[in-house]
């Protein structure tokens, strides 16, 4: 089946089985492999990204349902320079990965908070990214980039 | 894991996607959010022969007010309930849902015709008496919440229907707690308080395999006890199950505890 689409910016044309999920799509099918896929089943949150700037789990939409909409993935946060997004200028200084597996889908969930909120508490932030599993951070590190791009006080290491 | 193969409809219209379940021949499953249906299908506990994605059906996004109640259309997302002002209620409910990505995804329509006994919608459904607006075959049906939940994950809803809108009454008071162990997670035992036309209504969810009324609890209130009293009576009515997540005994307390709360943050049953 045809689904026409664009992914960061860019436009996709895509012939895939109805069953390919958008997350299979964007690894396989668009060599965008940024996207990571840890649990299959809409639990771990690392295959996030935004579709039509909202955050959804890609592994939870089939690439089909994508027709007509802008999906950002990871690799559509730097500049076309190169040039780190804030968050992930952040992620780096503040040590928020470690083996970097769930990083992708915090990204993507910090970008879509710090849309909708600029200024969020850490409190905020740590309930808007309860639905993201990281296994090596125990989260504070992350929390702690998040913030500092926000705004919040965050504690000298 | 990935899903069975299947056939993918993606109609235009509620009758298009009536045509296409019909054709299905009772092998076919509605496509809304996909928040629990495609975990299924990824783990193939369903393997249906044909989805029929009705993600694309226009008209059915809106929320309204329809005079003492709001009505609320299948496909309105949880993110857009949990934003809107016309039923604080549901706007409350809806913010316990999930996390953000599976907010924007996830439809009213869908959580109802899931029938998670322990997720946030069926609870105020029933709370509220809320009324299902269900196309079928036969043209349109109207059935009370309370009628549609019939087991965990089961509902009265034939193979060939789709619900299409949900009217829930607007509470005078209300009050909603749910207690998880995780932000985000389903409830352990969510109870959820809705005074309609001056009768008090009593929902719990998570504690058995539907969202259920808690009549005990309801009868105890009218007949002049405090919110404890109501909340006491409600427990013992119930008969809990255990899972890896808590014990019978322990959801019972819990249960206890939460409808008291809510009895409280609705003002009702004095101070608790």
């Amino acid at each position: 089946m045809k689904v026409d689409f664009r992914v960061n910016g860019e436009r996709v044309e895509l012939d895939v089985e109805p069953r390919r999920t958008l997350a299979d799509a964007l690894r396989e099918d668009c060599g965008l492999t940024g996207t990571h896929l840890g649990c299959e089943h809409g639990v771990c949150g690392a295959c996030t990204v935004l579709v039509d700037d909202q955050p959804v789990r890609a592994c939870l939409m089939f690439a089909v349902q994508a027709e007509g909409t802008a999906v950002t993935t990871v690799e559509g946060l730097a500049g076309p320079d190169g040039r780190l997004h804030p968050l992930q200028e952040a992620f780096v200084a503040h040590h928020g990965l470690q083996c970097g597996f769930c990083t992708p889908g915090m990204l993507i969930s910090a970008l879509h908070l710090l849309a909708t909120d600029p200024g969020p508490s850490r409190e905020k932030i740590r309930e808007e990214l309860a639905g993201n599993i990281c296994r090596c951070t125990g989260y504070g590190t992350i929390v702690d980039a998040v913030a500092a791009v926000a705004g919040s006080p965050v504690p000298e290491p | 894991m990935k899903c069975a193969p299947f056939e993918y409809v993606r109609p235009a219209s509620v009758a298009d996607a009536m045509a296409a379940l019909a054709e299905a021949d009772g092998d076919g499953k509605v496509l809304a959010g996909g928040q629990s249906l495609v975990p299924l299908l990824a783990l193939r506990l369903a393997r249906p022969a044909v989805l029929v994605d009705v993600n694309r059906v226009p008209g059915l996004d809106a929320v309204a007010r329809d005079g003492d109640a709001v009505q609320v259309g299948a496909l309105v997302r949880h993110a857009a309930l949990a934003g809107q002002t016309l039923h604080p209620l549901i706007a409350e409910a809806a913010r316990w849902i999930g996390h953000a990505a599976i907010r924007t995804r996830g439809t009213a329509g869908g959580s109802l015709a899931h029938a998670d006994p322990a997720a946030e919608l069926p609870a105020v459904a029933v709370a509220t008496g809320a009324t299902v607006t269900v196309a079928g075959p036969d043209g349109e049906r109207t059935v009370a919440a309370e009628d549609l939940f019939v087991g965990a994950l089961v509902t009265s809803l034939g193979d060939a229907e789709l619900i299409t809108g949900v009217r829930f009454p607007l509470p005078d008071r209300w009050g909603f707690v749910e207690f998880a162990r995780r932000h985000g997670d389903f409830a352990l035992v969510t109870a959820v308080v809705a005074e309609v036309g001056g009768e008090v209504r009593i929902a719990v969810g998570g504690v058995g395999s539907v969202p259920a009324r808690a009549v005990a609890g309801e009868r105890t209130l009218a007949e002049g006890g405090t919110a404890a009293d109501a909340a006491a009576a409600a427990g013992d009515a119930l008969e809990p199950t255990g899972d890896l997540h808590g014990s019978p005994r322990y959801r019972r307390a819990l249960a206890v505890e939460m409808v008291r709360r809510a009895l409280v943050r609705a003002g009702i049953g004095g101070p608790g």
